[in-house]
């Protein structure tokens, strides 16, 4: 058996049974959908049609709708796509990383923080494509074969790589997410009254039987993916950074991208799913699987790579001034002080200071605090990709080309449009896929529920059958 | 027989009818209807496969229907038409003249239409061709043109209207008037004064926009023969013969000849430039001294003073006592025979003055041909002024207005609009409604210049011509064939211009059709014997080198002048005009009140904001202020030539407000300066400028030295930037991650030098035209989003500053100095471009150019952002065929005027310099076909064949004996520099320094 450490809190409080789990997390399946939830859809649509109605405009009369111009090519869409791209990263390193680190508080809130993954990096995928001068030929970045001669993609291009690094990891992200999803599907399935939800979750579960050798394959499959997912989480970001660090631009041309775009993934990534979470919990009643010990595990990791992006922010503005490279120092000058230092100062306060308040374990265990803080740092790693993208460009070699770009109202639309369809896609999933991985809550349920449990060896069966990470323990 | 059983296999085997029988023989059965013939369709009844059939018509007719496809015509050559072979471009010598501004020009044609404007080298008054000339292309296919003669606002035929004027012009009673701006042509001015001697009190009076009466009144009605190619020392007092003074094309190419340095000729002129606005002869001046418009004739009295040793009668003031003022002075009196001074004073005793001076400085017989004048303004202020009294008194019974357009810039426009009620019979030869036109009878539109045959002779001796490019559009005629008619002759005025050069010396020529054929071929004649003479009317007032008192005082002044793009405004509604940046404030589309910035603190003005600028006169404009360095302390200026209100003139509807109203009638002649006031208002009014940001930083992207310097050591005037590396600083083109291509035929670049480049921007129209570069209008430009792909970036020094010191080195200085550099694609060896684009839509040239392939395109906007220089231009809307870019590609007239040669883009892909491809393309076809090398000069792209300063030098640097590569070969670590060079880019283009001769 697996030690747990006395003075560790549990995972699960109070007093959960497996049925209490599945009752808990089913009844928001099988419940009718209550007012507040359809309020919130609806407002979502909202946002959503400002999507659809933004995405037209763009698309009927060109990107000359936004307010880019000759000097500052990218502006909002780029860092809106980074930042969704960001926001990406959690549910990932939540489901893959953290399972491979055995970190079990994970098991609780993986489900929606995937779920939150794949919706994130849809909303990212948007952006490529739509700033695009002809997105109708967007398939042309794919080496397809073709019969426009010999054409072939331009490997040399980080904007290739970031076509296989996004769709790479959105597939593996879903296929994840979508595994995990199965034996819980078939819960639901098993309890379904109604015909269209047998036959819909029927579908969804894939005949799960819940066979031991169904859950021994499910498990490998887990694993395995997790593996494969794992290194993903470098490498989006990684490559996502090298469309700014293989330019020429001073101001992108850094080889502190790489980790310093990784950490503050996974800080925005973090800091979104708290956002979320602290909702989710409050609305489903779910505090005893999502507690507070969560929140503060997540906390942590927060001030971690927030401390390691404001280090970033710093080594850029000494190898700036390292550099002697006129240009360069510019750049930064120019960042902090020039036409755009309130994006600057944004910042700085949102990503650097804020997160610090959390050395204090009263704001870390604070669900307020925390739901404030996770804000702050939303906006402010948007305005991280903001500055890096926009402050860079609008004043770089020529003085001549010099410019100020100011965004349309498409811009913001297309922006906030991007949230109604995130959330569109939040809602639907909150309301009819299990937020909570049962099967995997169920399997940390007596190691770390809080309560003393007699039956020994029905927990070793059931660990058998359930918990990969106690499998090869030694007890 | 065995009675077997018997499958049949239909019912009709089973019957065995006789017509089974018959047809079971036949391999293929017919009677299946096939329904062909009138007799089956006459049944009625549908057929199987007419159901079908219809079925797919209807299909198809309905689905077409509804997709509206625009029928679009294209007719082939039933014969071809001698001369025209399609693909092959016909080239005719012409000429462009406009307000002073002449240019010999070559008119490139594509299947019967003019597409392109050129320089003829075979003139020796001009390089290349200024801006308007490339831009005049347009209006040859503006759809504003009228189409038809107008009586009384309404369409007539031309046999009417000829019949009308015919008669009343029998019938007339009083002054016969004849106004027209400065002809230059000697055959129309003999048939205007051949038309004035059938009337008995005929008058043709000349009055130019922006005159130059003083001028002419100083110097026996003429415009003293300049040549400031002879000049070591080039004073000039407000006139700005670069941009906007007289003919600034012809006086560019003098003037760059003493600009240009070289090892083997070290030498160039010193210009002192004194002046009100920042003009682009200032922006190129070595010494530039910004004084008040009343103090122009200080300036020149006190200069008359030193060098004659006469009274001017102006009074002394700080400007008269500067040192740099008394410089000059020096230098004009040291370089006797060698020295120059040119003034824009319109101030008949200042330019008393100025001859005075130039006789005295030796200018006669060196730097002034006193046997070459020019004629290209002879306008009379008097005569005009005199004419609308008349018209008020009722004294004119006829008048005629060609290129003349009283009533929208002359001054005393209520005078002339109420004289004009007073005449009984006034026609426009006005090419549409226009202001005037609008008040006149009749409009007998004239011929565009490329429909029409004309002569010229801008200089005495300097003769060229223009001949059609292409058979009128409409139904226009040239203004002399209206007035032969009305002379009831039958003679084409083709006929007359030809018989009226059988005077000419013909050399060597036996007979005279062919030596006809030979001055139309050309383009050009000189001739000094005079036989053609331009009938040259001397009535001006004599005038004495006495200063009049000016009234300056404390006020504000105010000097109205010329910008180089739009002039005088005739030609507002091109818009390939109204786009190109002024070279200077590099604002486009509508004007505005230039005030220095110390005053605009002083008044809390920002840039933009809307001021009302009251004349002494009482005349009020409001326009939006402007920030403009070099501008006199206590002065504002403002353009004129916008503020059109006519429908006529969609493109420059409304632009700006007109400016001609606040000049001055003083003495029977027009003064353009005047003290204001100034207030303000709470209007916004946002300016479209291409460059916002006006210093260069102390960046190393342009770089400048001194002639001292260069004459100390030529090696040292350029600084060139090293790499550190562990052996020691290296140049960074030895500093490489990446295998250099490896060029085996051409390998295309250019040289720009930026000595002789004077910013006048004939390049960016020139590459406009050439390659369909769209309009986009002013918002768009406000956007920042303009498409030129060749744009002149335009620095001012910057204040004094620290090292580092960022926000202080913003600020251009009070009077600073200005740098021009043409900035165009680079094409560089190691494009950051070509890496970043995900689908290789922009790639390496074998022969160095980098290829933007538009149809692979899928517009990320990677290499734009990449482009160090960013010169790359996306295409953000499709601005062909767009109501929201009115312009001439969303017209069919008006895009007759694209290259057929080069693609019109569609949206969403990015484009940029091409190095004239297309021209290279054709140079190399052409070379191929006579299995040859193209030769050098040959191929040239459209920048530099336009350059009126030839500041642009393109060839191919494999070949060692192209002038690209011998500039380069002589200018190797002198002046030669690459903007950037740290970057490793390796551009194709390479600038030399500008070498400034200062004081």
């Amino acid at each position: 058996m697996q030690h747990v450490s006395p003075i560790r809190e549990p995972l699960v409080t109070g007093g959960k049974t497996y049925h209490d789990i599945t009752e808990d997390v089913s009844r928001q399946v099988e419940a009718k959908p209550n007012i507040r939830w359809a309020t919130a859809l609806a407002i979502s649509l909202v946002g959503l049609a400002i999507f659809a109605y933004s995405v037209y405009r763009t698309l009927w009369y060109g990107i000359g709708e936004w307010g880019l111009n000759k000097t500052v090519g990218w502006a909002w869409d780029i860092t809106n796509f980074v930042w969704w791209v960001g926001i990406g990263h959690a549910g990932t390193l939540i489901s893959a990383v953290l399972l491979l680190f055995r970190q079990k508080w994970r098991s609780s809130i993986n489900r929606a923080a995937e779920a939150m993954t794949i919706f994130a990096v849809i909303c990212a995928a948007m952006f490529p494509v739509l700033h695009m001068g002809r997105p109708w030929l967007a398939y042309w970045v794919l080496p397809l074969p073709n019969t426009f001669g010999s054409l072939w993609v331009n490997f040399n291009s980080p904007l290739l790589w970031d076509v296989f690094a996004i769709s790479t990891y959105f597939s593996v992200s879903l296929v994840f997410w979508y595994i995990g999803l199965i034996p819980d599907f078939a819960t639901i399935r098993d309890r379904a009254t109604g015909p269209i939800a047998k036959r819909a979750y029927a579908l969804l579960s894939f005949g799960w039987t819940g066979s031991a050798k169904a859950w021994s394959r499910y498990e490998t499959v887990s694993l395995i993916l997790a593996g494969v997912a794992t290194p993903l989480v470098l490498s989006v970001h990684t490559i996502v950074s090298m469309d700014f660090a293989t330019s020429v631009i001073p101001g992108w041309h850094t080889t502190i991208f790489p980790p310093y775009f990784v950490a503050g993934a996974i800080f925005s990534g973090f800091a979104m799913v708290l956002t979320l979470m602290i909702i989710t919990r409050k609305v489903y009643k779910l505090e005893d699987y999502i507690t507070i010990e969560h929140v503060e595990s997540m906390n942590k990791v927060i001030i971690t790579t927030g401390s390691i992006v404001g280090i970033a922010y710093i080594t850029e503005f000494f190898i700036a001034w390292y550099s002697q490279v006129e240009y360069e120092q510019y750049t930064f000058i120019n960042r902090a002080f020039g036409p755009y230092w309130w994006a600057y100062w944004s910042m700085m306060t949102c990503n650097v200071i804020t997160p610090q308040l959390f050395w204090i374990r009263k704001i870390r265990r604070s669900l307020t605090a925390t739901f404030i803080i996770s804000i702050f740092v939303n906006i402010g790693m948007w305005f991280e990709r903001f500055v890096i993208i926009v402050t860079s460009l609008h004043r770089d070699y020529l003085p001549s080309s010099w410019a100020m770009f100011s965004p349309t109202a498409i811009d913001v639309g297309v922006y906030v449009g991007t949230f109604g369809l995130f959330f569109t896609l939040f809602f639907l999933f909150a309301k009819y896929f299990p937020v909570v991985n049962m099967a995997e809550v169920k399997a940390i349920l007596k190691s770390s529920s809080g309560v003393t449990h007699s039956h020994t060896k029905t927990m070793h069966a059931t660990e058998k059958e359930l918990n990969t990470n106690t499998r090869h323990n030694n007890e | 027989m065995k009675n077997r059983i018997k499958y049949w296999k239909g019912i009709e085997e089973l019957e065995n009818t006789p017509e089974f029988q018959k047809n079971a023989q036949n391999e293929f059965p017919e009677f299946l209807p096939v329904n062909e013939n009138g007799e089956e369709a006459s049944s009625g009844k549908t057929k199987r496969r007419d159901f079908l059939k219809l079925l797919g018509f209807s299909m198809a007719a309905v689905s077409l229907a509804s997709c509206e496809a625009p029928v679009r015509k294209a007719i082939p050559y039933l014969n071809k038409p001698v001369d025209v072979e399609p693909g092959v471009a016909n080239w005719y010598a012409s000429t462009f003249f406009k307000n002073g501004d002449y240019n010999s020009i070559l008119v490139k044609t594509r299947e019967g239409r003019p597409i392109k404007v050129e320089p003829n080298t075979s003139s020796s008054l001009t390089l290349g061709t200024g801006p308007r000339a490339q831009a005049s292309l347009l209006d040859l296919y503006d759809n504003n043109r009228l189409r038809f003669p107008v009586i009384k606002g309404d369409e007539a035929e031309w046999e009417e209207v000829d019949r009308q004027i015919v008669e009343r012009l029998a019938n007339v009673t009083g002054k016969v008037a004849f106004v027209s701006s400065t002809i230059i042509s000697p055959t129309t001015k003999k048939l205007i004064r051949e038309f004035g001697s059938r009337f008995s009190n005929f008058e043709h009076v000349t009055y130019d926009a922006n005159s130059a009466t003083g001028l002419l009144a100083a110097n026996g009605g003429v415009i003293p023969g300049y040549d400031f190619s002879k000049a070591k020392v080039i004073v000039s007092v407000g006139a700005d013969f670069l941009g906007s003074w007289l003919a600034p094309v012809i006086f560019a190419k003098q003037y760059v000849e003493t600009r240009r340095v070289n090892p083997e000729a070290p030498a160039m002129s010193r210009h002192y430039q004194f002046e009100t606005w920042l003009s682009l002869s200032g922006a190129n001046a070595d010494v530039r001294v910004p004084i008040k418009p009343s103090e122009h004739s200080a300036v020149v009295a006190a200069i008359y003073q030193a060098v004659t040793g006469n009274n001017g009668g102006a009074p002394a003031s700080a400007v008269t006592e500067s040192p740099v003022l008394a410089a000059a002075i020096k230098e004009l009196k040291a370089n006797r025979g060698r020295a120059l001074l040119v003034c824009g004073s319109n101030d008949p005793n200042v330019q008393a003055m100025v001859t005075a001076i130039n006789d005295a400085v030796g200018a006669v017989g060196s730097t002034i041909d006193p046997a070459a004048p020019y004629y290209v303004k002879q306008g009379n202020d008097a005569n005009m002024l005199r004419l609308i009294k008349e018209m008020n008194a009722g004294q004119v019974g006829a008048v005629f207005f060609y290129d003349a357009n009283p009533v929208y810039h002359h001054p005393l426009t209520e005078a002339v609009v109420s004289g004009l009620a007073k005449v009984p019979l006034k026609v426009s030869f006005a090419d549409r409604v226009e202001e005037t036109a609008a008040f006149c009878d009749y409009v007998t539109p004239d011929h565009h210049y490329l429909e029409s045959w004309n002569d010229y002779e801008p200089r005495k001796g300097y003769y060229s011509f223009a001949q059609p490019a292409i058979s009128p559009i409409f139904t226009t005629r040239q203004m002399q064939d209206s007035l032969l008619t009305w002379l009831g002759t039958n003679i084409l005025y083709y006929d007359y211009l030809k018989d009226n050069w059988r005077s000419a010396e013909r050399g060597d020529f036996d007979s005279y059709d062919k030596f006809w054929e030979q001055l139309i071929h050309d383009g050009v004649y000189e001739s000094q014997t005079g036989t053609i003479a331009l009938d040259i009317v001397n009535d001006f007032e004599p005038v004495t080198p006495v200063a009049r008192p000016v009234k300056g005082g404390p006020g504000i002044e105010a000097v109205l002048y010329e910008k180089m793009t739009i002039g005088t405004g005739e030609m507002a509604n091109n818009p390939w005009l109204q786009e190109l940046p002024d070279p200077i404030s590099k604002a486009t589309w509508g004007n505005y009140v230039c005030m220095p910035r110390d005053m605009a603190e002083e008044m809390g003005v920002t840039q933009g904001e809307v001021l009302r600028v009251t004349m002494e006169n009482g005349k009020t404009i409001e326009l939006p202020a402007l920030m403009q360095p070099g501008q006199a302390k206590g002065t504002v200026s403002i353009a004129v030539g916008y503020g059109r209100k006519v429908q006529s003139m969609p493109v420059a509807y409304q632009l700006g407000e007109n400016a001609w109203p606040l000049a001055q009638v003083v003495d029977g002649i027009i003064l353009y300066s005047g003290n204001v006031k100034l207030e303000k208002t709470d209007a916004l009014h946002p300016i479209a400028q291409q460059q916002t940001h006006h210093t260069v930083m102390d960046r190393l992207v342009v770089q400048e030295s001194t002639l001292s310097q260069y004459l100390e050591n030529p090696l040292e005037v350029t600084e060139y930037i090293k790499i550190a590396t562990a052996d020691g600083p290296k140049k960074p083109a030895l500093v490489s991650l990446w295998d250099d291509y490896e060029y085996k035929d051409h390998h295309w670049g250019m040289v720009i030098d930026l000595n002789s480049c004077i910013g006048c921007g004939a390049c960016v129209v020139s590459c406009q035209v050439e390659n369909n570069i769209p309009v986009v209008g002013k918002a768009e430009v406000l956007n920042r989003r303009e498409m030129h792909w060749l744009r002149i970036d335009r620095y001012y020094s910057a204040v004094e500053h620290e090292e580092g010191d960022f926000v202080a080195m913003e600020d251009p200085a009070e009077n600073p100095s200005v740098i021009f550099q043409p900035m165009l694609c680079q094409h560089c060896n190691h494009a950051p471009c070509e890496t970043v684009c995900p689908v290789a839509a922009t790639m390496h040239s074998s022969d160095g150019l980098n290829q933007m392939v538009y149809n692979r395109c899928v517009g990320t906007r990677y290499c734009a952002n990449n482009c160090p220089y960013k010169v790359r231009r996306f295409n953000w809307f499709s601005y062909a065929n767009n109501d929201k870019f009115d312009y001439h590609m969303n017209d069919d007239l008006g895009k007759m005027v694209l290259n057929p040669d080069v693609t019109v883009r569609g949206r969403g892909v990015m484009e940029k310099c091409t190095f004239c491809v297309q021209r290279i393309q054709l140079g190399k076809l052409e070379a191929k076909r006579e299995n040859r090398r193209p030769k050098d000069g040959e191929i040239v792209s459209a920048c530099a064949q336009s350059c009126p300063t030839n500041a642009i030098v393109f060839g191919d640097m494999k070949d060692p004996d192209s002038k690209v590569s011998q500039l380069l070969a002589r200018e190797h670590q002198s002046r030669a520099f690459h903007v950037l060079e740290e970057l490793n880019t390796q551009p194709n283009v390479t600038y030399l320094t500008k070498i400034r001769n200062l004081a």
